[in-house]
């Protein structure tokens, strides 16, 4: 009988293991909202949304403000590394709207025929040294992060982020010395709000997002390191109109507000 | 594999004619996604793969990091299922809850609480760099501690198991003989909870293999220093996703090369 409990014991560890280890994102799904679509605007059902993780605060907004022009709406986000993203799509992820962080990771997704049509530049995004508050470390250019003394956390060279930080640093003849590479932009931010790093290159809007844990320094190169970033309606979208309407929003000048409001430079 | 899995034969004269076609799905469902892999990945190019600095690098550092975490969690882990098991600590329960936090937590959240305590800024962590100019995050040590920190539950709680199912008449016997604590310890208790152990180890040393949250969160990623094998696989997987199976692949078939070899070690001696 003991020898079972610990045998049960060891296969409970198990199962929390694989439980743990699968927090994965919404299951998109395009269930129809029951809706008393008002007289003025009809609702759109769910619409799916895959996005650069930099456009978190400003596309929640523009999601509610879409739930709100058609009650009954429902705008499902999934904001990843829009590398992560692209994969997802061209491995046949169930989903509307792409809005990527750079040009080529969105080149991906038009080349596998995911993309319903033009991908359409809709905001710009321009690199900030990113420094705890406070900046312990007086960082005050790029050149302090070829110094070995300071903690520095970069974008890994496979993310758009890290492309553009590789474009800056090449233009500002720097040698950077990061002690990490991170996956995506707001895993290098965090870093910098818990203090861990002394200095980091994120997107400006990252540094307006994380509020008073974080200051932004900017920097002259950073013209040389501008990501354009893209949106398309995806080819097998469960809901064509919801995601034209989506992406109508986002490109229209109430929507060009809301993301200038979170740091965002116009196209 | 133990005296669990023998006794577990014995029964499986009188296995339910139900049962089997469940025991056959779950044998589909943990091995499909694996046949998936293989099918999918890209045979031609796989030994450049195999090959690639990058790739031997992370896969090296995975190896030696979760072997040392292996080691950490048995120093630790052992005396700490002996508490567990065998003593009468006052709220034992609570803290036999308490030892499954990490297998709870998801990994990134305990790679940040990882930071609150052993980062710069952490409660430990802060006079670790104070006082010794020590600096645990980004570095390999904090790979190590990473994996230890998630892998540590799975062997507590297997040798917990098996320490509490092991007859202590044996050990009274021998210290009856005049045979001393640590004398027992290492000639009969250990022997005695040796498939348990052996069991606890290849899950925490697997576990510490996979590793991806945590670290990625505490330690970080540079090539060379704390990307480990997961890690590179996941950042492939943004650039080249046929890659990326390859490079799973090949974390698969050194793990189970290990394993199985290992398992062959253990099973003749255990026996």
């Amino acid at each position: 009988m003991r020898t079972r409990a610990g045998a049960v014991l060891t296969a409970g560890a198990l199962l929390w293991l694989s439980l743990a280890g699968c927090g994965g994102g919404d299951q998109p799904g395009d269930g129809t909202a029951s809706s008393a679509g008002s007289a003025s605007a009809a609702s759109l059902g769910t619409v799916t949304v895959l996005a650069a993780a930099s456009l978190t605060e400003a596309f929640t907004t523009l999601g509610e403000q879409l739930e709100k022009d058609h009650p009954g709406t429902t705008v499902k986000f999934s904001f990843a590394a829009s590398s992560e993203l692209a994969t997802q799509i061209t491995s046949g992820a169930p989903a509307d709207v792409f809005a990527s962080a750079s040009p080529s990771t969105m080149d991906q997704v038009v080349q596998a025929g995911a993309a319903a049509g033009d991908p359409v530049v809709f905001v710009r995004n321009r690199l900030q040294i990113a420094v705890p508050a406070g900046n312990p470390a007086d960082v005050a250019g790029l050149a302090d992060f070829a110094t070995t003394d300071l903690k520095v956390a970069l974008c890994a060279p496979e993310v758009p982020c890290g492309d553009a930080a590789d474009r800056a640093f090449d233009a500002a003849g720097v040698t950077p010395a990061p002690d990490t590479l991170e996956p995506d932009v707001k895993a290098v931010l965090s870093k910098v709000s818990l203090g861990e790093v002394d200095a980091a290159l994120v997107y400006r809007t990252d540094v307006i997002a994380a509020g008073d844990q974080v200051e932004g320094i900017d920097f002259p190169e950073a013209g040389d390191a501008v990501n354009d970033y893209p949106i398309v309606v995806l080819a097998d979208s469960p809901n064509p109109e919801g995601a034209t309407a989506f992406a109508d929003l986002v490109e229209s000048p109430k929507g060009a507000a809301v993301l200038q409001k979170a740091g965002f430079e116009q196209p | 594999m133990s005296r669990v899995g023998r006794r577990r034969l014995s029964v499986a004269g009188g296995l339910p004619p139900a049962m089997v076609p469940f025991a056959v799905l779950a044998l589909l469902f943990l091995l499909l996604p694996v046949v998936g892999l293989v099918v999918r990945a890209p045979w031609r190019t796989l030994a450049a793969e195999l090959t690639s600095p990058e790739a031997l690098e992370a896969l090296r550092l995975s190896l030696v990091c979760a072997t040392l975490a292996t080691v950490v969690c048995l120093l630790l882990g052992v005396p700490l299922a002996w508490v567990l098991a065998r003593t009468r600590v006052p709220g034992r329960a609570v803290l036999r809850a308490l030892v499954t936090v990490p297998l709870v937590l998801p990994p990134v959240v305990g790679g940040v609480a990882l930071f609150t305590a052993l980062g710069r800024r952490g409660i430990v962590g802060r006079w670790l760099d104070e006082w010794f100019g020590i600096s645990l995050p980004f570095t390999t040590a904090a790979v190590v501690v990473a994996e230890a920190f998630v892998a540590l539950p799975f062997l507590v709680i297997s040798v917990e198991g098996a320490l509490r199912a092991a007859d202590r008449r044996l050990e009274e016997a021998a210290a009856t003989l005049g045979a001393d604590r640590w004398y027992i310890v290492r000639r009969v208790t250990l022997p005695m909870v040796a498939p348990g152990l052996a069991a606890g180890t290849v899950l925490c040393w697997a576990r510490a293999l996979g590793e991806f949250g945590a670290t990625i969160t505490f330690a970080g990623s540079f090539p060379g220093t704390t990307q480990t094998m997961p890690i590179h696989v996941y950042l492939t997987l943004q650039r080249d996703p046929p890659a990326a199976i390859a490079l799973s692949l090949v974390l698969l078939v050194v793990s189970v090369a290990v394993l199985a070899g290992l398992r062959e070690r253990w099973l003749g001696t255990a026996r």
